[in-house]
């Protein structure tokens, strides 16, 4: 009989289902994973550190670009940390549109969490199907901010503008004729609401058709139920959160225990997981889709009724008007100091953290009272996920590796940093 | 949620008055600061009294306190100075003002979640050797400060004792240095580039200059000076 011998084998970081860029040196007996040993940081950038030289306005547009598929949430925790030591608070409207966008953005992250994680898998179709739907709500990013993917649209003190009141039309090109333009241009004819709406009142029966083409698929049961096991001791042991705590039974979301924005004021069940498996995870995953659906709907009812300020009032730390300054001597002093140097936050430290997609993403910064922070240290959820790779990789075969990097919703941007 | 950090803190102190240094509450944070000798002591009883109970490492990072409260321009002398740049250098004279850095340069500081209690804390430790600093690894007590350890030893320079895999995690294989130290140019020290000559990846020393486009500032605001209040 042959001698097997243990053999290394490199997976990434160039390879598809790596999500990015991942290396995973595996040590493998057969086909049985021995030891996986991830190596990050090819993606490192070194955020913090940038952000140590510039003004904390910034940094917000960084923040963005850490974890690239929830780039709201992400600026969400970072200007909660800033509000925090500043000691303000956003207009109760602002806070209801943070909420609604950081619900418009964990359906974002799920829906590109759930196509690459069935096209890892094998579904295509799931790829094709989360891309049309992201398509809506990354017009609606670019209506109220400009940009489709990086918004940089949070502020401390609340967010850069009100919602618009008209929803950019697609035009005519050499791609699409009238009739096409018109399909595209049907729900576009009211405010960005009305679009937020008409979306919330279509998005139930889409995540029906994902469940349609994957809850009960045998294929995608093979793939995922029994893959990845954690059990609840080991889930806090490693520093997992989120969906990927939820999975395995735990009840513990920050948007219920502790919450900011307006989470207090909305309806929303927190869904958990049973056995603790990639398939649990899909199912917690698909329910937080429907339930995020509900917070906009009901988010979208209240900014219909109130109107008002989405920013603080407090000129030493956010902008003027663009008309004030043109008339008023000391908006235009206020707003000359805040280009020129911005605004300092007093000594001292301060760690902030919200219910991001992918778990509990957190800022923690230390001020000497200048107007750059002394340190920022972002709190990734992906990391510590990624750090667990080990431990459930443990045991399986070579294939379910791809899913467990898609069970993990891995994005290497928050990842490495 | 502020009464129940009263309490965590007169229960901290109680139980371990002779351990703990400070504990204070500060943005309706607590924080306990620790001496190195006592922090594995402190992190074992964090997770296992009835009234801590926490039991998830969220996170763990380095703070390096070399240039605290520096500022790069200076307006106090009557006149606005220039923006003033900072050399940042490996020569000998750099490091000479490195070594002089008084008082403790390197903290730890770890953010501790307890799910069953409901309450956050924040554990701060100074490394007592600015040259050689090392802390006691809490990888025993929480499995996931094991990346985070290594992440703060590789930008930072921090050791771990008793870390079971202290490789550097986030920098280039080969790397040379703690890219997050204060002494450490932000530009780093070197370029990477492919050379068509040599058909291979070369590094050089740096060939761009630091810029500080918007100088650093320390300005005393008055309404910071009393306890934070609301603006309006």
């Amino acid at each position: 009989m042959a001698e097997i011998k243990n053999f290394t084998l490199n997976f990434g970081p160039a390879h598809p289902a790596a999500h990015g860029v991942l290396r995973l040196v595996l040590e493998m007996d057969g086909e049985v994973i021995q030891r996986a040993d991830p190596h990050v940081g090819l993606l490192h950038r070194g955020t913090e550190k940038l952000a140590e030289s510039k003004p904390y306005n910034q940094s917000i547009g960084y923040m963005d670009r850490l974890d690239y598929v929830s780039m709201m949430c992400n600026e969400h925790g970072y200007v909660l940390a800033l509000e925090k030591m500043l000691g303000i608070e956003a207009p109760v409207r602002a806070q209801y549109i943070r909420t609604m966008f950081d619900e418009i953005t964990r359906i974002l992250n799920h829906l590109l969490w759930i196509g690459a994680h069935a096209l890892d898998v094998g579904a295509m179709t799931m790829f094709l199907y989360a891309f049309r739907e992201r398509e809506d709500l990354m017009d609606v990013y670019e209506a109220v901010s400009g940009a489709r993917l990086h918004a940089t649209y949070y502020r401390p003190g609340g967010v850069y503008r009100d919602l618009p009141d008209t929803m950019p039309l697609h035009e005519k090109s050499r791609w699409t004729d009238d009739k096409e333009v018109n399909r595209l241009n049907e729900n576009r004819g009211g405010s960005v609401l009305d679009f937020i709406e008409d979306f919330t009142t279509r998005f139930p029966t889409y995540v029906d058709e994902y469940e349609t083409l994957l809850t009960d698929n045998r294929i995608w049961k093979q793939r995922l139920v029994d893959i990845g096991i954690v059990s609840p001791e080991r889930a806090l042991q490693l520093g997992l959160t989120g969906a990927m705590l939820r999975g395995s039974g735990i009840e513990w979301d920050l948007r219920k225990k502790q919450p900011y924005a307006m989470y207090d004021h909305v309806d929303f069940d927190v869904p958990v997981g049973v056995n603790g498996d990639s398939y649990d995870r899909y199912l917690v995953r698909i329910e937080e889709m429907r339930q995020s659906n509900i917070i906009i709907k009901q988010c979208v009812d209240w900014l219909r009724k109130n109107p008002g300020s989405v920013m603080h009032e407090d000129h030493k730390i956010t902008p003027p008007s663009r008309e004030e300054m043109k008339g008023d001597m000391e908006a235009l002093i206020h707003h000359f100091k805040l280009a020129t140097e911005g605004y300092c936050l007093p000594e001292g430290e301060a760690y902030a953290a919200i219910e991001h997609p992918k778990g509990e993403f957190g800022c923690y910064i230390v001020s000497d009272g200048a107007n750059k922070p002394y340190r920022l240290k972002v709190r990734a959820p992906g990391f510590a996920h990624m750090s667990a790779m080990d431990e459930l990789t443990k045991g399986h075969m070579l294939a379910d590796v791809v899913t467990i990097i898609g069970t993990m919703d891995i994005v290497f941007g928050e990842v490495d940093r | 949620m502020s009464e129940s950090l009263q309490t965590l803190k007169s229960h901290l102190n109680e139980a371990l008055a002779d351990k703990v240094q400070v504990c204070t509450i500060a943005l309706k944070e607590l924080t306990v600061e620790v001496v190195p000798e006592n922090l594995l002591m402190l992190a074992k009883f964090l997770r296992d009294d009835a009234s801590c109970l926490f039991e998830q490492l969220i996170d763990v990072c380095g703070v390096d306190y070399l240039t605290y409260g520096e500022t790069e321009w200076d307006t106090s002398s009557g006149s606005f100075s220039r923006g003033v740049k900072r050399e940042f250098s490996f020569d000998s004279g750099e490091q000479e003002e490195a070594v002089a850095f008084e008082g403790k340069r390197f903290a730890v500081v770890i953010h501790l979640l307890s799910v069953k209690l409901n309450q956050r804390i924040r554990v701060k430790c100074y490394c007592d050797d600015n040259d050689f600093p090392m802390v006691d690894s809490v990888e025993g007590v929480w499995s996931s400060a094991n990346w985070f350890e290594r992440e703060a030893f590789d930008m930072f320079g921090i050791l771990f004792n008793g870390h079971p895999d202290l490789r550097r995690i986030l920098t280039d294989y080969g790397f040379i240095g703690h890219p997050f130290r204060k002494d450490f140019p932000l530009i780093g020290h070197v370029d990477m580039r492919y050379d068509e000559e040599k058909k291979r990846v070369v590094y050089e020393p740096v060939s761009i200059e630091e810029r500080i486009l918007v100088p650093r500032i320390i300005r005393k605001d008055q309404r910071f000076t009393p306890a934070v209040e609301g603006d309006e």
